[in-house]
């Protein structure tokens, strides 16, 4: 038997089909739209990729100090010994800092990492510049093998004043598998 | 497989949450001690371990299941509804259907979109959610909220629909305001999709987010006060009886405002900070879903119950499975909030010797509500199997085109089209 109105329940059912469709793209598109989000806002502490020092130069705040402290975290089952050479430095904002963090693999098989940055508190993030990061790439250690990594970094002077302390963490993500399938392909 | 099958048999079933159905699928699986999607991240980044692959399956099953019967309801309610029905005419039980199953359409594709990003990163290489590749684990917050915000209120709007259609009955006055209950449920779930990172206000976000999903939580609270007042309303000076849909009504009315309150407190932002992932947010989802959606629940099943049977169910057992209920539910969930409030965080295996009294207590109403279920049970079997008879119109104050047909309903009802009673449906 037909239905009564048949075509506008087929027009009704389409239309809903193309919402879902919709939604599902949507939930992709809010990748890109939070990335954007990130950028604007500097949310979760991302830090921007390599700083270039401007043909002037900064100038440099002598009036203030700033504390710059270094964390080290593994991810998961992350066997590296990773740590920072100093666990904090008193900075002028404006100047050029170096430091250097260590790390080894005491696994039994070549591996790579990747180190992630992340600076709390995240409104400071777009403040802190970054000329040479071992977190711009990937890491290869052999066996046994160890390196000291350099960082260095200016702090804007237009940090706000309210930031006199700064933290700058790293985690270390173990990408040995995400680079061999890479590899592979 | 037979994980598989663990994993399937509750998510099938049914379109409850799907949080519900997570923990369900998880706990059953030894390798991971998951209780909701985010611990579930966890084992995508870090252990991966094969269970979570089937259980993308299971939340890809059970979103299509969910987005083919909203479809379903949504082309009915629009297209087929009785010659000279307005929509301003329908039952709001069907209202609260049709906005709960938009709502269900708009959302779970973006659960579907979630957890086929889950399953990318296992399987594909993709970095959606590991930082270690370029993701971002607070993405996944995001975007498994925005789903996860408007899926708590497809759980409560159908909720306000059973209400609705219960108190009046049994105040024996029309709905108070039905216009302005259409409204609210439709603003209700307009805010939804809105205010989903109040679910996350610690995860570090700028004052300025955190100020607007603060705001726009609480706006939240008026649409539902909204209801709230107009259930109060259609009760004020009604000729009012208390059989057990109507307690288990009334109850709802109070517990869900009390569940609301708490939802209110949790809103404040720097209230969260101190408030986020101790028991006392357990002790607030429990007052809106337990006393809330279930007690709604169990209040269709009793009014409804003479119609589907044709018998009319024991009142006085059904009266003493409302108070055993309502007992057990209160002294449960009640001493959550004092936990909460001194501290005794979610989802630990443990908790701190201080908490020991009032987890006792918890525990007893916890068995109190559990065993009184078996009464339901009991009380169901009796009156499927027998019974005084039932009255096509069951309830005296009954309004609806179900109360017009034979008890138990015809196998085929409505053949030709019925006569609306004029405009009352309302």
């Amino acid at each position: 038997m037909a239905m009564p109105n048949q075509k506008l329940q087929t027009r009704t059912t389409l239309k809903l089909v193309g919402v879902v469709l919709g939604m599902f793209a949507f939930g992709f598109a809010l990748v890109p739209l939070y990335d954007i989000y990130c950028q604007v806002t500097g949310a979760n502490g991302k830090t921007a990729s390599a700083y270039v020092v401007p043909e002037d130069g900064i100038a440099v705040d002598a009036d203030r100090w700033v504390t710059v402290q270094f964390l080290t975290n593994n991810n998961a089952s992350m066997p590296w010994s990773f740590r920072p050479e100093v666990r904090s430095m008193k900075v002028r904002p404006g100047e050029m800092n170096q430091t250097t963090f260590y790390a080894s693999n005491p696994a039994g098989y070549t591996m790579t990492a990747q180190a992630i940055p992340s600076v709390a508190p995240f409104h400071a993030a777009e403040y802190m510049h970054k000329t040479e990061c071992f977190c711009f790439e990937q890491q290869v250690l052999a066996t046994g093998e160890a390196i000291d990594m350099p960082l260095r970094f200016i702090i804007d002077p237009y940090l706000p004043e309210s930031v006199q302390t700064l933290t700058l963490s790293y985690t270390l993500f173990d990408i040995t598998d995400m680079t061999a399938s890479a590899a592979a392909e | 497989m037979s994980r598989a099958r663990i994993c399937l048999r509750p998510s099938l079933s049914s379109r409850v949450k799907v949080c519900l159905n997570s923990s369900l699928c998880l706990a059953s699986l030894p390798l991971t001690n998951a209780l909701t999607l985010q611990a579930c991240l966890a084992c995508v980044v870090f252990a991966r371990p094969p269970s979570v692959t089937f259980f993308i399956f299971a939340v890809h099953l059970m979103g299509i299941s969910s987005i083919m019967g909203s479809i379903n309801v949504v082309v009915t309610i629009l297209n087929l509804r009785a010659p000279g029905m307005r929509l301003m005419d329908m039952p709001l039980f069907v209202w609260t259907w049709l906005i709960t199953a938009y709502l269900l359409i708009a959302v779970m594709p973006v659960l579907a979109g979630v957890v086929t990003m889950m399953l990318m990163d296992i399987h594909f290489g993709t970095a959606f959610f590991s930082a270690g590749g370029g993701g971002d684990p607070v993405l996944f917050q995001h975007v498994f909220w925005f789903f996860g915000h408007p899926e708590v209120y497809i759980m409560i709007l159908p909720a306000f629909g059973i209400v609705s259609a219960i108190i009046p009955t049994f105040a024996r006055k029309k709905l108070f305001g039905y216009d302005s209950m259409v409204y609210a449920t439709a603003s209700i779930a307009f805010l939804s999709f809105i205010v989903w990172a109040h679910h996350m206000f610690t995860v570090g976000m700028p004052i300025a987010g955190e100020l607007y999903f603060m705001y726009a939580t609480m706006l939240i609270a008026v649409p539902t006060g909204v209801k709230v007042f107009n259930w109060a309303a259609t009760m004020w000076q009604g000729s009012m009886t208390f059989e057990t849909p109507m307690l288990f009504a009334v109850a709802f009315v109070i517990l869900f405002t009390i569940g609301g309150l708490s939802g209110l407190m949790l809103s404040i932002v720097p209230a969260d900070f101190q408030y986020h992932d101790t028991y006392f947010v357990v002790a607030h989802f429990h007052y809106v879903l337990v006393p809330g959606s279930i007690f709604s629940i169990m209040a269709a099943a009793y009014y409804w119950l003479p119609k589907w049977t044709g018998n009319m169910y024991d009142e006085t057992l059904g009266k003493t499975h409302f108070w055993l209920s309502f007992v057990g539910v209160n002294v449960t969930f009640f001493p959550q909030h004092f936990i909460g409030l001194a501290g005794m965080p979610r989802r630990y295996p443990d908790y701190a010797l201080q908490f020991a009294d009032w987890n006792m207590v918890s525990s007893v109403g916890a068995f109190i509500f559990g065993f009184s279920q078996l009464l339901f049970l009991f009380i169901v079997i009796k009156c499927i199997m027998g019974g005084k008879k039932a009255t096509d119109e069951v309830w005296e104050g009954a309004e609806g085109l179900e109360w017009t047909i034979a008890s138990p309903a015809p196998y085929h009802t409505f053949s030709t089209p019925p006569e609306l009673p004029e405009r009352s449906m309302a």
